[in-house]
């Protein structure tokens, strides 16, 4: 895991040279690299011991017999997990996806309007997944989804997708509006000046101000979905397994080191995406326009 | 399988599996089905098995319950078979299209909570006890005592199974009561056990085997499937059979009443009563089968074990548990609560 | 806008925009979880199903039990001690989570948007990596980390600050370490995206006064961030009352929290209207709390 390389001095882009020149740069906060480095540590040193053990002769978790590869035959074989693992990953896209989207509209209508009669209601409602135990959510799904189940016939991934999707609203909708919230309008009222339509001012001026924070929601939104259990558990038709619900049903039995092999060949994987997607945009960013 | 895959990754909306291959969709425990023993199935017969995974009865119960869930088979332990069958969810088998029914052992036929086997075919069976690493406590390990009144040798080193069910009823055999009991001058003994115990325990978790296996904890209440595997790891690891009194359980396969696939769980029922099929699951899942002249197909370790076969002199202290009432449930709960608040 | 009715106008127009542009949101959340959220609220007003689930007649005993106990022994009425223990194991975790996953979290997004553009979303992706394995496996990895073998105590051992191990493992501490680990990114994520739009030429401005960097810190960027401080204490503070796995598997599961009281309801107590009651409350609780928040901090955010 050499990405914690957090001290080097990464190669800056000149644009950024101006804010971050010595000797007094303004965004140097004493201590905050430190902490920095530490949250990065701790975040990743279980992440670093769960490698390690994928790589373990001996069946248990917590003893090293020694380097194999055998846990990672065994996944290989386990097509079970592969199902599990790529209808998590769909069912997570899905999720990240639907809630973002509606979340951003929601985030502009509760913050760019002003207040208006409703919007704390709006705002309770959003935020009203995080107010109860997923196991709550989970069982009143089961009762309401069982009988629109038996009405229709219909088994898909729908349900699931649904479920996941409102779950993650509040997670996707937090970081959008506290991004959004005391932004500069000057812009957007320029644009309106300059007799832009309101949808060419939100796409060449609101949306690439907005990004970070939609890239922010929809990357929790995404990785509360992939780790979601519960609600899964209870939605989740015939068939249906999820990771995190596969994992759950080996949660009485005890764990072998099979489940750190899949989870490194899935960091793995991400890894090797991520890499390639910043590589791409580097690149793009570099070609001159 | 790999239709499912296909139609999992691709069309995202999909019903389940392609609709003309005759399948079966199996509700069971997670990690409890051999997959070799699938593979055979699948192989002789041409049906595409579908494992759903679930990790409580109640959670299995409600989910059928609710209706619509798209299940033919499912898994349930012997306190709640009765729930299932009062409640209409499951369908008689017709013994007449079961040619290995009479494999089942003769004392797993007439079980009380399915005499003559109308509704279940036995899956597996196992006993909840104590485990204890005889190289720190050398004394009887067969009593409840173990973790309820630990010798000082195990002090702080003990982990309970949280299974409310489990650990009440073998507190109520310890303080000489019957399981289910409604008797309050026993629940008080019961609870006063209970909280007094509490002190000696390092965690109340289900991963008993890991702990026993790496000498994290020293004793532990839990079922005989992880102290088996944990004495592999760890030889001195032996179980004990508490004689005050201890249940057993059995988790029986039943039918569900609206299964879509009748023909095909019918086969599936036969297949796992041949010995050789029922020894497959016993040697994945580590747990005895029920059925007769399995043994001889079990893995060396798993026939001899003094966890599997209960010792002959330990057998009548064990008691299948019922399912109790609300009244009886709704004071244990409460029990259960003071003990982990 | 001087005159009334165009200024009524207005609002009426802002009014329809604020609904419309949230009406997805609505529809989606009164389908997926507001929506079937009210049969619990019907099943907390009836009687205990015999083997789960509920069943008639209409009862207010589930919402009694909440806050009263009958002891099972004298039948005396008296506060339910035991659900009130529960509540503030939950509440002191979940305020101690919030206040360290700021502490680390402030820094962390801080360093993330003060890197090259070009680089902020790799290191977000950075941040989130970790949750792409499932939450049960890195339960058991911390564990790993922290047990008495474990890489924290032979550390700690072998640099001779402690002479044998610490038992944190089951203890609320490790519950602690659990909830910290997995809330962290909810709260890195929403500082960043305050933090991101942050001018600043604002801080050269307090710098140009001879501001300290702590009074710059305090006086500039914290009033400025504090949309994203409230966001990120909402996605840290309330799920983590609810926690379930952490407290089961890092804490031993001797010590529960309001999540898995509720989770026994559901399961093996098989008192579904109990367990319906108290979430109903706890929501209520939690909700009121929330806006009673979100007002005080917008009013004092607006003194800038």
């Amino acid at each position: 895991m050499t990405e914690i390389r957090v001290a080097a001095a990464p190669d800056a882009p000149p644009l950024a040279a101006t804010r971050t020149a010595p000797p007094f740069s303004v965004t140097r906060m004493p201590g905050f690299g430190l902490v920095a480095v530490a949250s990065f540590a701790v975040l990743y040193l279980p992440i670093i011991t769960l490698v390690i053990f994928s790589f373990n002769a001996s069946t248990s978790m917590s003893s090293w017999g020694g380097l194999s590869l055998d846990w990672y035959r065994a996944a290989w074989r386990n097509e079970v997990v592969q199902e599990a693992t790529v209808r998590s990953l769909i069912l997570a896209t899905s999720a990240a996806v639907i809630s973002t989207t509606v979340a951003t509209l929601a985030a502009l209508g509760t913050t760019r309007q002003g207040r208006f009669p409703g919007r704390t209601a709006i705002y309770a409602m959003v935020n009203q997944p995080l107010m109860v135990p997923e196991i709550v959510t989970a069982v009143s799904l089961l009762i309401v989804f069982g009988f629109v189940r038996s009405l229709t016939g219909y088994q898909g991934l729908g349900y699931l997708i649904l479920a996941h999707s409102a779950f993650c609203v509040p997670f996707a909708y937090l970081p959008i509006r506290a991004r959004l919230e005391g932004m500069d309008r000057t812009l957007e009222l320029a644009a309106a000046d300059l007799y832009a339509s309101p949808v060419q001012a939100f796409r060449r001026i609101t949306l690439p101000l907005l990004a970070p924070g939609i890239m922010a929601g929809a990357m929790l939104a995404f990785v509360v979905s992939l780790d979601d259990v519960v609600i899964t558990e209870f939605v989740k038709s015939a068939g249906q397994d999820t990771l995190a619900t596969y994992m759950l049903g080996q949660f009485r039995r005890t764990l072998t080191p099979e489940v750190n092999a899949i989870s490194t060949a899935l960091l793995g994987f991400t890894l090797v995406l991520l890499t390639g997607f910043f590589l791409i945009t580097r690149k793009r960013a570099r070609d001159p326009r | 399988m790999k239709t499912l895959y296909l139609s999992a990754a691709l069309g995202l909306l999909t019903t389940a599996a392609a609709a003309q291959d005759r399948q079966l969709q199996l509700y069971n425990w997670g990690d409890y089905t051999s997959p070799e023993m699938i593979e055979k199935f699948e192989g002789e017969t041409g049906i595409d098995v579908t494992i759903t995974d679930y990790d409580s009865n109640d959670t299995a119960l409600a989910k059928v319950q609710a209706g619509g869930h798209g299940f033919d088979l499912v898994v349930p332990s012997a306190n709640y078979v009765q729930i299932w069958v009062e409640q209409g969810l499951l369908q008689e088998l017709d013994h007449a299209r079961l040619t290995n029914i009479g494999n089942i052992a003769p004392e797993w036929v007439d079980v009380a909570w399915d005499p003559g086997r109308r509704y279940t075919i036995p899956w597996q069976w196992g006993s909840t006890g104590v485990s204890v690493n005889t190289s720190v406590y050398s004394g009887d390990i067969n009593t409840s005592n173990i973790f309820l009144d630990p010798p000082p040798e195990l002090h702080g080193k003990i982990n309970v199974v949280p299974e409310m069910n489990d650990i009440i009823s073998l507190t109520i055999m310890n303080v000489g009561g019957e399981p289910c009991t409604e008797d309050l001058e026993v629940l008080r003994q019961v609870r006063d056990k209970l909280m007094n115990a509490k002190q000696y325990w390092l965690s109340m978790d289900y991963d008993s085997e890991a702990k026993l296996s790496a000498n994290d904890i020293m004793a532990a209440a839990t079922w005989n499937g992880p102290s088996m595997r944990a004495r592999l790891n760890n030889p001195p690891v032996q179980f004990g059979y508490p004689k005050e009194g201890y249940p057993l359980w059995m988790d029986s396969v039943a039918l569900l009443a609206d299964a879509q696939n009748v023909d095909e769980a019918y086969e599936f029922l036969d297949f796992i009563m041949a010995p050789e099929n029922a020894a497959m699951i016993s040697n994945y899942a580590r747990y005895g089968n029920g059925i007769a002249g399995s043994e001889e197909f079990m893995d060396a370790e798993m026939r001899t074990a003094p966890e599997i076969a209960i010792p002959e002199e330990h057998r009548a202290a064990g008691v299948f548990l019922p399912s109790c009432p609300a009244s009886a449930v709704n004071i244990y709960s409460q029990i259960w609560t003071e003990l982990q608040s | 806008m001087t005159s009334g009715a165009a200024e009524a106008a207005g609002l009426r127009r802002r009014t329809r925009a604020g609904w419309l542009l949230s009406t997805p949101a609505l529809v989606l959340l009164a389908a997926g979880a507001a929506g079937p959220l009210l049969v619990v609220l019907v099943f907390s007003f009836l009687s205990q199903g015999e083997y789960g689930g509920v069943s008639l007649p209409f009862s207010g005993e589930a919402w009694f039990r909440i806050f009263l106990q009958r002891d099972i022994f004298d039948g005396t009425v008296s506060a339910a001690d035991a659900h009130l223990a529960i509540f503030w194991r939950s509440v002191w975790i979940s305020l101690a989570t919030t206040l360290i996953t700021f502490a680390m979290g402030l820094p962390t997004a801080w360093f993330i948007a003060t890197r090259p553009p070009g680089q902020r979303s790799l290191w977000l992706f950075l941040i989130t990596i970790p949750f792409w394995t499932n939450l049960l496996i890195r339960t058991f990895a911390i564990m790993e980390v922290i047990r008495n073998e474990g890489l924290l105590n032979t550390a700690l051992l072998s640099l001779g600050v402690i002479d044998q191990p610490i038992q944190i493992l089951f203890t609320d501490w490790a519950t602690l370490i659990g909830t910290t680990y997995v809330y962290l990114p909810l709260m890195v994520l929403p500082l960043y995206a305050a933090i991101d739009r942050f001018d600043m030429r604002l801080l050269e401005a307090g710098y140009d006064l001879y501001a300290s960097r702590w009074s710059v810190l305090r006086r500039v960027i914290l009033p400025l961030v504090r949309p994203g401080i409230v966001a990120g204490c909402i996605l840290v503070f309330i799920p983590s009352l609810g926690a379930y796995v952490t407290p089961r598997i890092l804490g031993g599961g001797k010590n529960m929290m309001i999540g898995n009281f509720i989770e026994l309801q559901f399961g093996q107590a098989r008192n579904w209207p109990l367990g319906a009651a108290l979430s109903m409350a706890l929501m209520v609780v939690v909700m009121a709390a929330l806006l009673v928040y979100v007002r005080v901090s917008a009013r004092e955010g607006r003194d800038d």
